[in-house]
């Protein structure tokens, strides 16, 4: 059997220029956990229905899960290490998941963060129907949700009142 | 899972995507937002040895001609949801692709992937039947790019089985515009928002200059392996129970997630339900009062 051809991928991830040497069929999940050790973007179903490896690929969020790393050479990424601030001060998103106990296990919550942050980038103060509309392609399996929705009218109270 | 290993290929124009795929022959598949491919990928249900990426191709446009919408190969869904152009001139278009999944499945998936995926249980496909349209494609054949027209009637042959050639690439999708004193409505049910609907009806309602409705088609998803067109005017136009012309048409077949008999009655109940909206709408561009 010969050997795997690789193509060399160059990302920004979080602000931060990246290459890596990857096989076609790896992930950009795996690329970020595995060959870029950012473990905080998780893996659930790996077929695109949980939503918690959802990362923020050129201003738009996507399932890391369902791109290959080689589709997106070049691309702008950001992922749940990237929200908070670079003396580890927490995003008004971190802190309204925080305060408003938006999580329990935690597993979901990489990609609750970055679409929250996506939704109140695009609509500052979002309706309730709006919120539903925007995480319901997420599950958690801890919350029933409540909370989440609550932190991220929190969130959107924290990021009007600025820093 | 992690997807079987697989030949990437990057084009940069259309003539070089095509004559990839004509040499690739059956091992290859074409990628553009990969929604649906990737997850068959990943759980290695589908493993194709040459992957033709066509995100590259220049194919990202929505442009007007001949009374046409023609959305390119690569537009995402999240981009007829947000233009304010594609909700002006296609309201129908851009309502259904609300149905569609998730936003962030959106924000990656494209319109023609998913027509050329041909999944009943999807919005588009039952869309384009609605509305007659039909899918641009192209191949190399005999040392040229060759073109050609798929009408949505001769497309959708079985659940994610089309009509269109393992070497054929498809560039545009093409949805007519609606006729005069058309409305239209939509509606589907399912367990779970995003989730594929139990049932789903797309439909339009034709009325004259005096606003009395003269026609009425509608299309069904998720009710059959293709999408189902109806002509819907013996109850619209005419003295026919609508409830009963559309489940006496129907025979939808029973699956782990609802009765045949389940998906009849839903159909024909959605039906009935989105007709008025329909019928408003038509009145509307007709501006006669309601």
């Amino acid at each position: 059997m010969t050997a795997e051809p690789v193509h060399e991928v160059v990302l920004t991830v979080n602000g931060v220029a990246r290459a890596v040497r990857v096989p076609a069929r790896r992930l950009l999940s795996d690329v970020l956990r595995h060959d870029l050790r950012l473990t905080g973007t998780h893996v659930g179903c790996e077929h695109g229905v949980c939503g918690a490896c959802t990362v923020v690929v050129d201003g738009e969020p996507v399932r890391s899960c369902l791109t290959f790393a080689v589709m997106v050479d070049g691309a702008e990424v950001t992922t749940v290490e990237g929200l908070a601030g670079p003396d580890g001060d927490l995003s008004p998103v971190q802190q309204a998941f925080r305060e408003c106990h938006g999580l329990q296990c935690g597993f979901c919550t990489p990609g609750f963060l970055l679409l929250t942050r996506d939704l109140l980038a695009r609509d500052p103060d979002p309706s309730d129907d709006e919120i539903a509309e925007a995480l319901g392609g997420n599950l958690c399996r801890c919350t029933g949700y409540v909370n989440i929705v609550r932190s991220v009218r929190r969130a959107a109270e924290l990021a009007g009142e600025g820093p | 899972m992690k997807p079987a290993s697989f030949v990437y290929h990057r084009p940069a124009d259309v003539t070089t995507a095509a004559r990839m795929l004509a040499e690739l022959g059956e091992d290859a598949k074409v990628l553009a937002g990969g929604q649906s491919l990737i997850p068959l990928m990943n759980f290695r249900l589908a493993a194709p040895e040459h992957l033709v990426d066509i995100n590259h191709l220049g194919l990202d446009t929505i442009t007007m001609d001949d009374g046409e919408m023609v959305v390119g190969a690569t537009v995402r869904h999240a981009r007829l949801l947000r233009d304010p152009d594609v909700a002006a001139v296609h309201p129908l278009v851009a309502e259904a692709t609300g149905w569609i999944a998730h936003a962030v499945i959106r924000n990656r998936g494209t319109v023609c992937g998913s027509l050329a995926h041909g999944d009943p249980a999807a919005e588009l496909p039952a869309v384009l039947a609605l509305l007659d349209g039909s899918l641009e494609v192209v191949a190399w054949r005999a040392g040229r790019l060759a073109t050609r027209r798929v009408a949505a009637a001769d497309l959708f042959v079985g659940p994610l089985e089309t009509s269109l050639d393992r070497d054929e690439l498809a560039v545009a999708a093409r949805f007519p515009l609606l006729g005069a004193r058309t409305g239209w409505a939509l509606d589907e049910l399912a367990r779970r928002k995003g989730d594929y609907a139990l049932a789903g009806v797309a439909l339009t309602v034709t009325v004259d200059p005096g606003g009395e409705p003269v026609a009425g088609r509608a299309a069904y998803l998720s009710c059959a392996p293709v999408p189902v067109v109806m002509d819907l005017s013996p109850a619209v136009a005419g003295g026919a129970d609508l409830y009963d012309l559309v489940a006496g048409a129907l025979d939808p077949t029973d699956d782990i997630h609802a009765t045949g008999a389940y998906r009849r009655h839903l159909a024909a109940t959605l039906t009935v339900r989105a007709v008025p909206t329909a019928l408003a709408r038509a009145r509307e561009t007709a501006e006669v009062p309601a």
